[in-house]
């Protein structure tokens, strides 16, 4: 079956979304840019609408093991290239440190095993991938909000970022790396874990080892894999593209909960 | 003028008292003109736009759960014949297979160039899935507020009871069966029964308002991870997540049918005045057959 990835489309390395996830067809960016406001509309709709929605934080629907699906298909990075990742790889993540940084009064850098002996959560739920497949798992995981109250978030941050291992695009000021962000509102969500374990054994490679983010109530492209460093923030524009997240950069949505 | 009633005052244009007349009626309010063709034009884009979204995982699945690899009932693919090198389309419905190179899996550019892709480029949206997503979100919000807006018209000013409700005489079986062999024939009606839809007229547009777009919207909703937190019911409305992305894609198609017939039937029974009474409100009945 011809099913087009991200990853295979990223080849060439060019900027533009719209030229990057269609093989032949663009249109001009003067036409996209002409709706933007109103394209922008609704996504500031389905944000609003859906936290309303959502103001009670509720779960999402849980599963039993029997309800798993037989397989889980890895999307985007399914091993970061270059030497770093390798080692980790080689040594089964043994010198990894996570990194909790920014707007923290405490800033941290933990261990794996440090990470395992904290509160875990398990939790079998459907990941949903933009592109319209969906696949029943099953994680294990340290909630974030336990790993930001160890940190002690200070009262101006308002989003998380997610540094990652796997640098999809090369550029010389390596900003090519995948990185996503979120706001507290999902962050402090009690389903919203950092993942070390899935389906009963270590997260796979392909999956994001050794840490990946489980976001429940957004698409796939939001569970960013290989995090390495988490940066609490109050904006941002800092950060490589200044839209939150290296497809966001390209013109995803930085909000993805349909 | 916003609000008022159709049907009340046919207007009669001045003749001789004893020929047969052409009466021009007010047949389409202001509000039912306005949101009819908003939605005209949402749903072009949510076509276009959902087709688009339908190239990057061309597969329909039932349950919760669907990837390449698990079974498919209806899929579209692009394979290489290793003879000629040529892609070559295959839709595969239940487990049969067609070629449909050329239409479907792979198309042919201007330049008769082969193409890869399950819906050919010139039927959807340019670009990518994150602007065709764009389009598709903010397209469904317009035609579920251009919606509300019409069903609030529809209950408040009795347009669907005035309108779209089968009258109690037009269910018996019999008046049901004039009502089809009269579609079949593909006349045009004529006297007091031009003022009013009839029985497979209001059917059509009673499923079309009540059941069919409902649907859409609701499954569309089930497909998103933030929605059905909160709505959780809406798996089991209708069967899991990927059941709801198929039925999706089924109740998009019978749109489009609808979509079809309803042109034909605009056509044949007058494009000019059927045209006319939607933009300006004005209808012309043409007098009876004389008999």
């Amino acid at each position: 079956m011809n099913l087009i990835t991200r990853r295979s489309l990223i080849v060439g390395g060019s900027a533009a979304a719209a030229t990057l996830a269609s093989g032949c067809d663009q249109i001009s960016d003067v036409n996209v840019e002409s709706l933007r406001p109103i394209l922008d509309f609704g996504q500031f709709l389905s944000l609003h609408a859906q936290r309303l929605l959502l103001a009670g934080q509720p779960l999402v629907r849980e599963y039993e093991e029997a309800d798993m699906s037989p397989d889980f298909p890895p999307n985007g990075t399914e091993r970061p290239n270059g030497m770093a990742y390798f080692r980790h790889m080689i040594s089964n993540f043994a010198d990894f440190r996570l990194i909790i940084d920014g707007m923290v009064k405490m800033p941290l850098s933990l261990t794996l095993d440090e990470i395992k002996a904290m509160p875990l959560r398990t939790q079998i739920t459907m990941h949903n991938c933009d592109e319209g497949w969906s696949a029943i798992g099953q994680w294990t995981g340290v909630p974030l909000a336990h790993l930001l109250k160890t940190a002690q978030l200070m009262p101006e941050a308002r989003y998380i970022v997610f540094h990652c291992m796997d640098e999809m695009v090369r550029t010389p000021d390596n900003s090519g790396f995948y990185y996503e962000s979120i706001d507290l509102f999902d962050a402090m969500h009690p389903q919203t874990i950092l993942a070390y374990g899935m389906n009963g054994k270590a997260l796979p490679v392909a999956h994001g080892a050794p840490l990946r983010l489980r976001v429940e109530r957004q698409v796939g492209y939001k569970h960013a894999k290989y995090v390495t460093r988490i940066e609490a923030t109050d904006r941002l524009t800092h950060i490589a593209g200044g839209r939150g997240g290296f497809w966001e950069d390209r013109g995803y949505q930085w909000y993805a909960g349909l | 003028m916003a609000l008022s009633e159709p049907n009340v005052e046919p207007k009669v244009t001045a003749q001789s008292a004893a020929a047969p007349q052409r009466e021009v009626m007010y047949r389409h309010t202001v509000a039912v003109r306005l949101t009819h063709w908003i939605n005209a034009l949402v749903l072009v884009l949510l076509l276009i736009s959902g087709l688009r979204l339908f190239n990057y995982h061309p597969a329909l699945y039932w349950g919760n759960y669907g990837y390449q690899g698990v079974p498919s009932f209806f899929s579209i693919m692009a394979l290489e014949d290793i003879e000629t090198d040529e892609p070559v389309g295959v839709t595969s419905i239940m487990g049969h297979n067609f070629i449909t190179t050329g239409v479907l899996g792979v198309a042919y550019d201007a330049q008769g160039e082969p193409v890869t892709g399950a819906f050919p480029a010139w039927l959807i949206l340019p670009g990518g899935l994150a602007l065709a997503r764009d389009v598709h979100f903010a397209a469904a919000w317009l035609l579920v507020l251009n919606g509300l807006i019409y069903l609030l018209f529809g209950l408040f000013t009795g347009h669907f009871r005035r309108d779209l409700l089968p009258a109690g005489g037009e269910l018996h079986l019999r008046h049901m069966l004039a009502d089809i062999w009269h579609h079949m024939r593909l006349r045009r009606a004529r006297g007091a029964a031009a003022r009013r839809y009839n029985l497979l007229q209001k059917l059509a547009y009673a499923i079309v308002v009540f059941g069919l777009l409902p649907v859409m919207v609701l499954t569309g909703l089930t497909m998103s991870p933030a929605v059905t937190a909160a709505m959780p019911f809406l798996f089991d409305m209708f069967g899991g997540r990927q059941s709801a992305r198929t039925i999706h894609f089924l109740v998009a198609n019978l749109l489009v049918l609808f979509v079809i017939v309803h042109i034909i039937q605009v056509v044949v029974t007058g494009a000019f005045n059927n045209m006319r009474s939607m933009i300006t409100g004005r209808y012309t009945i043409l007098p009876e057959d004389k008999k």
